[in-house]
């Protein structure tokens, strides 16, 4: 579920560093995000029909070569901001939003944009949501107390996760700029 | 999209306790490089940062145990790192309350002993003292265990006294360090409820230390120590989302 709201702002992040044909799409979306689980053709270009429909990318012509579809991708000025929208606004928080942040700090560094920023913007809106829940415990029913430490363990996870890669962004980008 | 890992500014409307542009080193160590940080009466912030940050350091200074190497700290309008050591531990008996992690009790003295601590050397009477002091015990689910020795406390318990001491003179401000940090979770969460509903009942400011999410969940707003240097998280978010 995750993944299908995260893949067209991927593929927008991969257009706006360099403008590219969906095979070369694909492999680059599989190198930096696929972890162990590739993006079918299908969806890529299926992705890349609904941005062209929606003004984010244009597709230019045809071109000879090698791969089922030579069209070369460019982000327009509407996908750029979709995407900058997306990158700087701290997601809902929520457990399991792992994938997600990990593809919003990879593109932020590939793109040259504040990832550590991004991150502080992360972690106060987990906090708030903790705080929420925090509430909810204080004065809830023990059923509720018990959902809020759900969602409290959950989100001290995602928090961990960021503390650590905000340590790790200097060697992460280094990495990222090098592939 | 303006500078967003900017350190936080004072604010502009004063807080009860300020530190402005603050300097701490030990030795030649730097801790704190030009920390500010505002506190309204009546606010619940805390302190967070990773290990070596400075956040302990910032508390120390914000209460007058260390005074800053530059910059100032404020206190209810008035210069508090320029006062006499004298004085700021004054302050300190009469206005502020201390929580710490562990290490903060007097072990061979009693529940009640060590609760109407604080009082007897604000010379109240030792009647009235231990009469406020005993007032605190079933505030704390401490019911029976005045006359313990908190040596002989766990630390959930032992943890209960340090905060019904910190709080039985009606500090102004509550200084809280990692007050959970030896407690397991739900011993920890105890505490957690009672500092925080205890402080909202008694109208005291606090300033809590932590490296715990959970635990700072209970404050009302949280700032980031990074580098010896003030972050507001909100602040930031703000400015990315523009």
């Amino acid at each position: 579920m995750l993944r299908c709201v995260t893949v067209p702002y991927t593929l927008l992040g991969l257009l706006e560093r360099e403008p590219s044909h969906g095979y070369d799409l694909k492999r680059d979306y599989d190198a930096f995000f696929g972890r162990g689980k590739a993006l079918p053709f299908g969806q890529v270009y299926a992705t890349l029909s609904r941005l062209a429909r929606d003004g984010k990318v244009t597709d230019g012509d045809l071109e000879p070569g090698a791969g089922p579809d030579r069209k070369r991708y460019v982000i327009t000025e509407s996908g750029s901001r979709e995407l900058d929208a997306w990158l700087s606004q701290p997601s809902e928080p929520e457990p399991h939003l792992q994938t997600v942040l990990f593809a919003k700090v990879v593109l932020a560094l590939m793109l040259d944009r504040p990832a550590g920023a991004y991150l502080d913007a992360q972690r106060s809106a987990h906090l708030r949501r903790m705080r929420e829940l925090t509430e909810v415990k204080r004065t809830g029913a023990l059923m509720d107390v018990m959902l809020a430490d759900y969602g409290l363990f959950h989100l001290e996870a995602d928090l961990h996760w960021i503390d650590t890669t905000a340590a790790r962004l200097s060697a992460l980008a280094e990495m990222v700029r090098a592939s | 999209m303006t500078s967003p890992n900017s350190p936080q500014a004072p604010r502009t409307r004063s807080g009860l306790i300020e530190a402005r542009d603050i300097y701490f080193s030990f030795g030649h160590t730097p801790a704190l490089a030009g920390a500010s940080l505002s506190v309204a009466s009546g606010e619940i912030v805390a302190v967070m940062g990773p290990s070596g940050s400075g956040k302990s350091t910032l508390l120390h200074c914000l209460a007058g145990i260390f005074a800053p190497d530059r910059g100032e700290v404020w206190y209810e309008g008035e210069r508090l790192d320029t006062r006499s050591d004298t004085r700021r531990t004054e302050l300190r008996r009469t206005d502020f309350g201390f929580v710490f992690q562990f290490g903060q009790l007097v072990p061979e003295l009693t529940v009640a002993d060590n609760i109407a601590l604080p009082l007897l050397l604000n010379k109240v009477g030792r009647k009235d003292a231990y009469a406020r002091a005993d007032t605190w015990l079933p505030r704390m689910g401490l019911d029976g265990l005045g006359s313990r020795r908190t040596g002989e406390l766990s630390g959930g318990q032992a943890q209960r006294v340090a905060l019904a001491r910190a709080l039985v003179a009606r500090p102004r401000l509550l200084f809280a360090d990692e007050p959970t940090g030896s407690l397991d979770t739900l011993t920890g969460e105890m505490v957690m409820d009672l500092l925080v509903g205890m402080a909202r009942e008694e109208g005291s400011t606090v300033v809590l230390v932590t490296h715990d999410a959970r635990v700072a969940a209970y404050a009302e707003r949280e700032v980031m120590v990074r580098d010896g240097k003030v972050f507001n998280p909100a602040q930031t978010q703000v400015e990315v989302a523009q």
